[in-house]
């Protein structure tokens, strides 16, 4: 009944009362939407298309048909197995491709797209483009492949047609493949020589190294975070300011100040020389190593474990842990059964934003890591920057934000992800 | 009320006239920063902005990621620089990608003061069509004075030699240098390095040689850490650039020495980029930059070589120490007995998969 008058009561200027709360509910949800439409395109142009844009990188192989559109299909057709050359036919739509791409100066980057699958394919492609330059098919005496072979032996070799098979697809897996230790064979995915595997163990350093950084954040902000929650405001304050001092120094400064601390004639190697703890010949080295990169990181990371903790301890009552005690509770009993669990969301919060920030660190481990404390993402940033192989970083990148989802489910699954707290 | 829209006007007049009048093209020229930019500043733009008074020349630090950033800014369709300060092998990647423009050296560069072609001054520098040489330098060995003993050390086998110099070294993390020097202080002939280096084996070799000393190495990536180890006294030995050195030692009087066995000889010039957005400004820029005096010149601010054959007889004294430059080049006579001359090709075919190798074996601790 009362369903059937809702139905049918209209507002005052005739509508139905059900339609007309539709609209305005409609309208308020379209001014929500416009509301965080600026930000959302914000987001979308400056953070989430360009991280597109740069996972599609990982695996996109466009330019080898672009380059050579006329060979490829040719080339599909060749047996990589036969033991054989490709036929005249590729080799003559070789040139013809190789001629029109180096006049237009486009054949050398594809060379440098192969030289990531062999070395020397690089200087290959630019010796070829230089000769076909003066090439004229009209003047052809012998055949294409002769030709072809007398400008460089390399394309004599079948192992040079078999990589460009392999290449020409839309796509290729080769980065990711790179970037997990392996390359393509004839026969598949094989690992690489010992002596050129990099990537997984830089992985599972870097995993290491980031729980380790977490775990000693932890240990050293826990007990700050309990005294400033604990204190008098006027005098956690004061302390407060103390942790948020550092964090508002510049990362390079900070970073730099270690370096003096802990090199092996700065200050802390001289004063532990000069009371005779360890002798002049035996100063410690504790940058340019592992140890350097965890005590950097860790200094530099402390606040955004402290924060949390800091807030999430300061909501605790008092009083809980009066009761405990008041009914007998020891107060280590005290603090692990009360105190303690209830700290738990904070521990959550921190331990997540230390461990995904130091996964991606880069600057600390670069400067005060040696060879030792590098991370990942050093490695990323020297592909995009210097080694300008765009497409093994993004498939490197790809696989790190992958591993912090995998993480991050791990985290929820055992945690839960309503349990973190930041204030 | 008239006469407040009369003054508005006159001075909206005026103030447009003063701009067009200082309207300037802005030439962004991109170098390494430091004392090298400032040397160039020195020989280069100050007389360059003298001559062309519309012309003004603004600095960028860049050069050090110029590959990506150049790659970036042609992505995006808009280039901002007009010439970029590169070394050889960013050089000849940027133009075999078509990035850098080619340029003609007889229609494009000055000629030699002494008459010769641009094309015969600068001889085997000219390494890349779109490349434009400017200096010569090197990566030699400092050492510090105090720690080495009575005999310094004088070949580069003395770098990989513990038992006689022992301490930390610090070197470039990089296979390009070292592999070389590994090769060569293990009794390769300067001459046949590459050639060892194009095998298997050459490869091996070197990395074996590079274990007796991997334990005491310190590897720096930046040009200045080097010479702040020195000072430091963290190393006995250290890679370096020796422009670098060359200040370490006689700017800035530390207690450092250089040794000039097997220098790793080096290049280093400009490109135009392809849509560069003052192409003409920027031609005429490189045009000067090169030619015979302004080469010579730079010589005077810091202690790398002109890259012209003609210039290396017109350098002088240090524009503010008076010292005579000629004996600190990498080119002079009693340094170059034994010059190791980085192959570029070899580099631009192997620098990925030895770099790999180089990481890989780092990483194996």
């Amino acid at each position: 009944m009362a369903q059937d008058n809702t139905a049918t009561l209209k507002t005052a200027d005739g509508t139905l009362l059900k339609l007309s709360l539709e609209r305005s509910l409609r309208r308020r949800k379209r001014n929500a939407l416009l509301l965080v439409a600026p930000l959302f395109l914000f987001i979308l142009i400056t953070f989430l298309l360009p991280i597109f844009d740069m996972l599609i990188r990982s695996v996109d192989n466009k330019i080898t048909a672009e380059i050579l559109p006329t060979t490829v299909p040719l080339l599909a057709k060749w047996d990589a197995r036969s033991g054989k050359l490709p036929d005249e036919l590729v080799f003559k739509a070789f040139i013809t491709d190789a001629q029109i791409a180096s006049k237009a100066k486009t054949i050398n980057r594809l060379g440098k797209r192969l030289n990531y699958e062999k070395s020397g394919t690089s200087s290959l492609f630019r010796k070829t483009g230089r000769k076909l330059k003066k090439f004229k098919a009209n003047k052809l005496t012998g055949t294409y492949q002769e030709a072809l072979l007398k400008i460089d032996k390399k394309w004599g070799k079948i192992a040079t047609w078999q990589m460009i098979q392999r290449e020409s697809g839309r796509y290729t897996s080769s980065y990711f493949l790179s970037a997990i230790d392996m390359k393509k064979g004839i026969d598949g995915a094989e690992w690489k020589d010992e002596d050129s595997q990099i990537y997984i163990n830089l992985f599972k350093r870097t995993l290491w190294l980031s729980f380790l950084i977490t775990l000693l954040t932890i240990l050293l902000g826990y007990p700050i975070a309990y005294l400033l929650a604990s204190l008098k405001t006027k005098t956690s304050n004061l302390l407060m300011i103390l942790v948020l001092l550092p964090f508002w120094t510049s990362l390079l400064v900070r970073t730099s100040s270690w370096i003096a601390l802990l090199q092996k004639e700065g200050i802390i190697n001289d004063v532990l020389v000069s009371i005779g703890i360890i002798s002049d010949n035996a100063r410690l080295s504790m940058i340019h190593n592992q140890t350097g990169t965890i005590i950097a990181m860790t200094h530099i990371l402390l606040p955004f474990m402290i924060l949390p903790l800091f807030s999430v301890m300061k909501t605790i009552d008092p009083s809980y842990i009066r009761a405990a005690r008041s009914m007998g509770a020891t107060s280590f009993t005290a603090f692990r059964r009360i105190y303690f669990p209830n700290t738990v969301a904070g521990i959550g919060a921190g331990g997540i934003l230390v461990f995904i920030l130091s996964i991606g660190y880069y600057i600390t481990p670069a400067l005060v890591g040696g060879t030792q404390g590098t991370l990942i993402s050093n490695f990323i940033a020297y592909h995009i920057s210097e080694s300008l192989n765009w497409g093994l970083a993004a498939s490197l990148g790809t696989l790190l934000l992958l591993l912090v989802l995998a993480l991050y489910i791990l985290y929820d699954k055992i945690v839960g992800i309503d349990n973190m707290k930041l204030g | 009320m008239k006469t407040f829209i009369k003054y508005s006007l006159a001075s909206a007049i005026l103030a447009a006239s003063i701009s067009s009048a200082q309207a300037e093209t802005e030439l962004v020229v991109v170098s390494w920063g430091g004392a090298y930019t400032k040397s160039q500043q020195k020989a280069y733009s100050n007389p360059f902005m003298k001559n062309n008074p519309g012309i003004k020349i603004v600095n960028d630090d860049s050069s050090n990621e110029a590959a990506s950033k150049l790659r970036a800014q042609a992505e995006a369709g808009k280039v901002t620089w007009d010439v970029v300060d590169v070394l050889p092998d960013t050089a000849i990647a940027l133009c075999d990608e078509g990035l850098a423009i080619e340029i003609n050296p007889e229609k494009d560069l000055a000629k030699g003061t002494d008459g010769s072609s641009a094309k015969d001054d600068f001889g085997d520098a000219l390494i890349s069509p779109c490349f434009i040489p400017e200096i010569v330098y090197s990566t030699t060995i400092g050492y510090r004075t105090d720690k080495v003993g009575k005999t310094p050390p004088s070949t580069i086998a003395d770098v990989f030699d513990l038992k006689k110099y022992p301490g930390k070294r610090a070197l470039n993390k990089n296979p390009i240098g070292n592999l070389e020097w590994a090769l060569i202080a293990d009794g390769v002939a300067t001459a046949d390095v590459y050639k060892v280096l194009k095998t298997e084996e050459g490869i091996k070799r070197a990395f074996k040689k590079l274990d007796t000393i991997k334990k005491e190495v310190i590897w720096w990536t930046k040009g200045a850490q080097p010479g702040q180890l020195l000072a430091d006294g963290e190393v006995v030995m250290a890679s370096a650039y020796n422009g670098r050195l060359f200040s370490a030692i006689v700017e800035n009087k530390q207690p450092v020495g250089m040794m000039w066995d097997a220098q790793l000889f080096e290049l280093d010039g400009y490109i135009i980029p392809k849509n560069a957005p003052h192409l003409k400004e920027a031609m005429a820029y490189v045009k000067f930059a090169t030619d015979t005096k302004r080469q010579a010149d730079q010589a005077k601010f810091i202690s790398y070589g002109p890259a012209r054959k003609s210039s290396s007889k017109l350098v002088g004294k240090h524009a503010e120490l008076g010292i005579d430059m000629a004996p600190h080049m990498p080119t002079a006579p009693a340094n170059s007995k034994n010059v190791l001359y980085k192959d570029i090709n070899f580099w631009a075919d192997h620098k990925d998969e030895l770099s790999e190798k180089f990481e890989a074996w780092l990483a194996k601790g």
